[in-house]
């Protein structure tokens, strides 16, 4: 029985994508995007993570022009340090991808959590849940993640900070978005909660957690997904902005953000590859992702159709 | 209402006690204000004694005694940085960012509402659709960069609009204001629309869909099949329904777009509290740190709260929903 | 009372700027100056701007060349060499009309004594001060003090009645949790007079008519209007779109632009500021490396293949835009001391840098953090990370922990980084200012800002005594000697000499001072 639900949902899911034209290209452009971030060490023509691999005299090549002091071309040109753009966006990606992968599965794992526990529970329990979601929701993302950065970088020995400003950031930037999904997940435990099949559960003596993960949450699942959807471009742009402001990847282990707020310093001078080329992956990656949450958001919210 | 009304205005407090002690902890790592405060010229026995006089040698509890118990006061301390009270420099700071965040939230509101009006009624039309992609454009794209490129276009190439600062400004009584000449007008534009954007595509967006919902209903139904007109269906029936999400909505994104101005001000330079806080951070002007964080929050704090009473006046179910059907 | 001036003075201001426009000269920089209160801050931003309102008894123009300004004539003392005396300048008035006379200076001097002022340090071996009748004034110092006029150029003088009318006797004091009347206001003798100020933002100065050299500088600049803009891209688009007629610290990226547009031109010149590492050479193990119970840079040979190791034509070239001039020495070339031999770029020979890493026993390399700062000098952070590429070829891995200036120099006080980025600017122009700050062992009043745990008592010895010594030739044989010493160690990696960028309307006309102090009344207008 609930086989045959899951397989009418899907089907009517992959309906909807095959006549969504806008779905098909964002998921496409997506995948291309992940997967070229995945493939990086792969794809990329040089290694601009590894520093002795780097000629300074490479630096501000221009697209497909022979560098005038060692001649050699990059199709989308070099950046301050000589750092082919083509591969720094490569593995850029993979940082920012990977900070707003584990943001959103962070901030997804804790607020689920978290509502379903503050639906289910009720009480004092809930109450206080909810209250420190409402504080956090008041409280702007970027104003936490600061915060968050400032404290954790005092915390954290000197020679790991390096390779902590990852790690800070990902738990900065997810805790900056659990509420949505507390939120939502509340919400609808609280009425799954009341139906009768939450009910047979529980005289049948199953536990809380096991009423809770067996059968409420494959009930949120559809909503819990839009949000993280749509929390993922979130996550990528915040990591970006938190890089303008001083708090975000390392120089020399460049994200898609730091490399637009150095690219930033060249829009004047004529570089302007140097902020295009990211700038522009930036757009298209959380633009397609964007346009999937709003589609999934229109499919998986039957009130809209 | 009464026993609600205190219960909340109790937590809030607490929140606030919190939010200070978070902020004050995270100071002791964002640098050492001071080496900035002495020159190149300071001995190690400068140090120490400027040390001493700041009261950074005593325990961090005692600190924090000593911070809070000022605060209750009004009193903040003097910044580091400009040798003065923190509390007349905020006050002298805050007008400007008011200014610019009323402007972007009533732009945000104003267009994010017509938008969101128009493409849920032409919600299968080209241009709806259009809309509806484009403003993604907004969203995909980092504030500080979106407002480098206005500059670039509306103050570089086309030489229309300032790049940075109020213009001009007159004093109204205590506040000095942008709003009272052309200069300052023009001055506003780039930084409220930088600001506002991403609110503004929230706010098209959170319309669209309430609005939807709202025409799906069954007195809307009624309504069109009793003959009216659309725009009466539309603008009668339908707007008003969507008004109360969508006021509680922009209410809780007002803290937002005052935590947003710190990039906008920075990028522009206007010289709100968003850019002091900037610049303290960079000389660790603990005071002035502080004092914004409080400040910010006891905003934030206020307007959650004010939204929360306000519910519990409208809609009286909220207070069965909170304290019965939970248990 | 105060913001019913200002208000009025803004709407006067507002009103006239249509008739004052050809003269009003609209300045901007990245930062603002911290404070009016002349003594509270010794920092370039805060002082450039008292250079315009305030003077001291003798000022630095815009060449670097000591000249008079409320001194007319000063020498040490016939009699005692412990004394330097001064010739004030007569019939000088504030702005507020009081009369200048040798009481202003004598309070001016006891106030940048005092514990709570920024140059005090400045004035360690003053004894006294006194007045020596209305227009003479004399210094007594510890011990023969030869280059005393180089550290009151920027030590402004305050009307004594003012403050004391004002309650700004004392300078800034943080435990009262009041402001000095001085921080908001001031009281000069110089050229321009502050119409309004709010930090951060704007400040209005105007000419003041009645200033006393009004017919023997240009003051061609009737009004200054300064806006401090910290964005660089912001800055640059002031001025390519002609909202500002001048800035300071142009990018150096955005150069061409600035020169090629219409209406704009860039003038450079070499600043007095030199940049180079630091590395912890006496310590007997690092922290921040992987070398195990020895520390690679006390071996000479490891600081001399880094320093071989560093491209400094390629800095040049790439990361400065040519903008800088490469450095042998870590001492800027207007200091007194500097020879171009001195100076000769170290040469980039990776060959041989890798066999004096074999010699000294680290063939395979070591890892070491690098601390520099970010928010400090031009690029900091992109030449860090092109030292971290230049080290990788000679085996040293390094790792760049790039971070803003408040959370950098901490780390070289406490002697918490073993490898750190540092420039160095010298208000003096003398190399003893250098040797006391950063060669001399670090202790309570000497070697402050020496990171390197270097120590070598004969050296302090020898830099203690350059301070009394009168004999001008044997002292220079004293800094020469030093110098070696310095060069031979490999104390330092020098870098390169910072060049200052001004980017300005064509209407305006001046030539870049090296201390990045632009004093107007030396400007032209056309």
């Amino acid at each position: 029985m609930r086989q045959a639900i899951a397989r009418a949902w899907a089907s009517d899911f992959m309906w909807s994508f095959r006549h969504s034209p806008v779905a098909i290209v964002s998921f496409i452009v997506a995948m291309v995007l992940i997967m070229a971030a995945i493939l990086a060490p792969f794809i990329a023509p040089h290694t601009p993570f590894d520093p002795g691999s780097l000629n300074l005299m490479n630096g501000f090549s221009s697209p497909m022009q022979p560098n005038q002091f060692t001649g050699e071309v990059f199709w989308l040109g070099t950046d301050d340090q000589g750092r082919d753009v083509f591969s720094t966006i490569l593995y850029g990606m993979r940082i920012s991808l990977f900070v707003g992968f584990a943001a959103v599965t962070f901030a997804m794992i804790l607020g689920v959590t978290l509502g379903l526990i503050a639906g289910y529970a009720g009480g004092w329990v809930g109450t206080l849940i909810m209250r420190v979601a409402d504080v956090q929701l008041t409280f702007p993302g970027i104003l936490v993640a600061m915060l968050i950065f400032g404290i954790a970088k005092g915390f954290t020995p000197i020679h790991l900070r390096d390779q902590m400003a990852i790690w800070v950031l990902i738990f900065a930037i997810g805790l900056s978005e659990w509420v949505q999904f507390a939120r939502v997940v509340r919400g609808a435990t609280l009425v799954e909660k009341g139906k009768e099949y939450v009910q047979a559960a529980r005289l049948c003596g199953r536990s809380g957690t096991a009423i809770m993960v067996r059968h409420i949450l494959p009930n949120v699942l559809g909503p819990v997904l839009v949000i993280a959807t749509i929390s993922l471009a979130l996550s990528i742009i915040a990591e970006a902005t938190l890089s303008f402001l001083g708090v975000g990847a390392p120089p020399t282990k460049p994200s898609l953000g730091t490399l637009i707020r150095i690219g930033q310093g060249y829009l004047f001078s004529g570089e302007w590859w140097i902020l295009l080329f990211p700038a522009a992956t930036l757009l298209t990656l959380a633009l397609a992702v964007n346009l999937l949450g709003d589609w999934l958001r229109d499919v998986l919210n039957p009130r809209l159709r | 209402m009464l026993a609600f009304t205190i219960k909340r205005t109790f937590q809030s407090f607490i929140v606030l006690l919190v939010v200070g002690l978070v902020a004050f902890s995270m100071f002791r790592f964002v640098g050492d204000p001071v080496d900035n405060m002495l020159g190149q010229e300071r001995t190690g026995a400068d140090i120490e004694r400027l040390r001493g006089v700041l009261g950074l040698d005593q325990p961090f509890p005692v600190q924090y005694f000593k911070f809070l118990k000022g605060a209750v006061q009004g009193n903040f301390g003097v910044s580091y940085r400009q040798g003065r009270p923190v509390s007349e420099i905020i006050s002298e700071r805050l007008p400007a960012t008011l200014e610019l965040a009323a402007v972007s939230a009533i732009l945000a509101v104003g267009i994010g509402f017509a938008l969101g009006v128009f493409v849920a009624i032409r919600r299968d039309g080209w241009v709806a659709h259009t809309i509806m992609t484009v403003s993604l454009v907004g969203v995909s794209l980092p504030t500080f960069l979106i407002g480098i490129l206005l500059i670039y276009l509306f103050s570089v190439e086309l030489n229309w609009l300032p790049s940075f600062g109020r213009g001009e400004v007159v004093m109204v009584g205590e506040w000095r204001t942008g709003f009272l000449t052309k200069s300052g007008l023009q001055a506003l534009i780039l930084p409220s629309i930088t600001l506002g954007l991403y609110q503004m595509t929230l706010i098209m967006r959170l319309v669209r869909s309430e609005m939807l919902e709202v025409l799906r209903q069954d007195y809307i139904r009624f309504a069109r099949a009793r003959g009216l007109r659309d725009r009466s269906v539309y603008f009668r029936h339908a707007l008003k329904n969507t008004l109360i999400p969508v006021i509680t909505v922009t209410g809780l994104q007002l803290g937002s777009i005052i935590a947003f101005a710190i990039i906008t001000e920075t990028v522009f330079q206007w010289p709100g509290v968003g850019l002091l806080f900037i610049n303290s951070i960079q000389f660790v002007d603990i005071p002035v740190m502080a004092a914004y964080l409080m400040l910010v929050s006891v905003m934030f704090v206020a307007i959650n709260l004010i939204v929360d009473l306000l519910y519990f006046a409208i809609d009286p179910r909220l207070h069965v929903g909170r304290s019965g059907g939970t248990g | 009372m105060n913001i019913k001036l200002m208000l009025m003075t803004t709407a006067i201001v507002a009103g006239t700027t249509g008739m004052a426009q050809a003269e009003t000269l609209r300045w901007a920089r990245a930062g603002d100056a911290l404070t009016l209160d002349p003594h509270a801050q010794n920092e370039g931003p805060t002082s450039a701007l008292a250079h315009q309102i305030m003077e001291p008894l003798l000022i630095r123009d815009m060449t670097g060349q000591i000249v008079p300004a409320l001194a007319t004539e000063w020498a040490p003392s016939p009699d005692d060499p412990n004394v330097w005396k001064f010739k004030l300048r007569e019939g000088v008035t504030f702005h507020d009309g009081a009369e200048f006379d040798s009481e202003d200076v004598v309070f001016s001097f006891n106030r940048a004594m005092t514990p709570d002022s920024d140059y005090k340090e400045l004035l360690a071996s003053v004894k006294e001060v006194r007045a020596d009748g209305k227009y003479g004034f004399e210094i007594v110092t510890d011990g023969p003090n030869p280059i005393m006029p180089s550290n009151l150029t920027n030590l402004f003088i305050m009307d004594k009645g003012w403050a004391e009318a004002n309650n700004a006797v004392k300078v800034q004091d943080y435990e009262g949790g009041e402001d000095t009347h001085a921080a908001r206001n001031a009281n000069g003798t110089g050229p321009y007079v502050l119409v309004s100020r709010e930090p951060d933002a704007k400040t209005v100065l105007k000419m003041n008519e009645n200033y006393w050299g009004m017919g023997e500088f240009p003051m061609q600049v009737s009004e200054i209007i300064y806006t401090p803009i910290q964005n660089k891209a912001t800055r640059v688009a002031a001025l390519l779109s002609g909202q500002v007629d001048f800035i300071q610290d142009v990018p150096v990226q955005d150069l061409a632009r600035v020169a090629g547009a219409d209406g704009l031109q860039v003038i450079t010149a070499p600043q007095n500021r030199v940049i180079f590492f630091g590395m912890n050479q006496g310590d007997d193990d690092l922290k921040s490396d992987d070398v195990d119970g020895a520390n690679p840079f006390a071996d000479v040979r490891v600081r001399q293949a880094v320093n071989m190791a560093i491209n400094r034509d390629a800095i040049r070239t790439v990361v400065m835009r040519d903008q800088s001039i490469p450095a042998g020495v870590v001492m800027p070339p207007f200091v007194h001391g500097w020879t171009a031999e001195l100076d000769a770029v170290p040469a980039n020979d990776i060959d041989k840098a890798k066999s004096l890493m074999a010699e000294a026993g680290y063939g395979d390399g070591f890892s070491i953090r690098l601390d520099c700062p970010n928010d400090r000098y031009i690029n900091d952070e992109a030449i860090c990370q092109a030292t971290v590429g230049m080290l990788a070829q000679i085996g040293v891995n390094v790792q760049l922990d790039a971070k803003p200036k408040a959370q950098h120099f901490p780390l070289i006080n406490t002697l918490e980084t073993d490898f750190y980025m540092l420039g160095w600017g010298v208000p003096t122009y003398d190399s003893e200012y250098i040797f006391n700050f950063l060669v001399h062992s670090k202790g309570e009043k000497y070697g402050s800002w020496n990171g390197t745990r270097f120590s070598n008592e004969e050296l302090d010895a020898s830099i203690q005594a350059l301070a009394s010594e009168t004999d001008l030739e044997k002292r220079d044989n004293m800094i020469a000697e030093i110098w070696k010493v310095v060069q031979e160690e490999v104390l330092y990696i020098p870098i390169h000499h910072q060049v200052l960028n001004w980017g300005m309307s064509d209407k305006v006309g001046t030539v870049v001072d090296p201390g990045d102090a632009a004093k107007f009344k030396y400007f032209t207008m056309k």
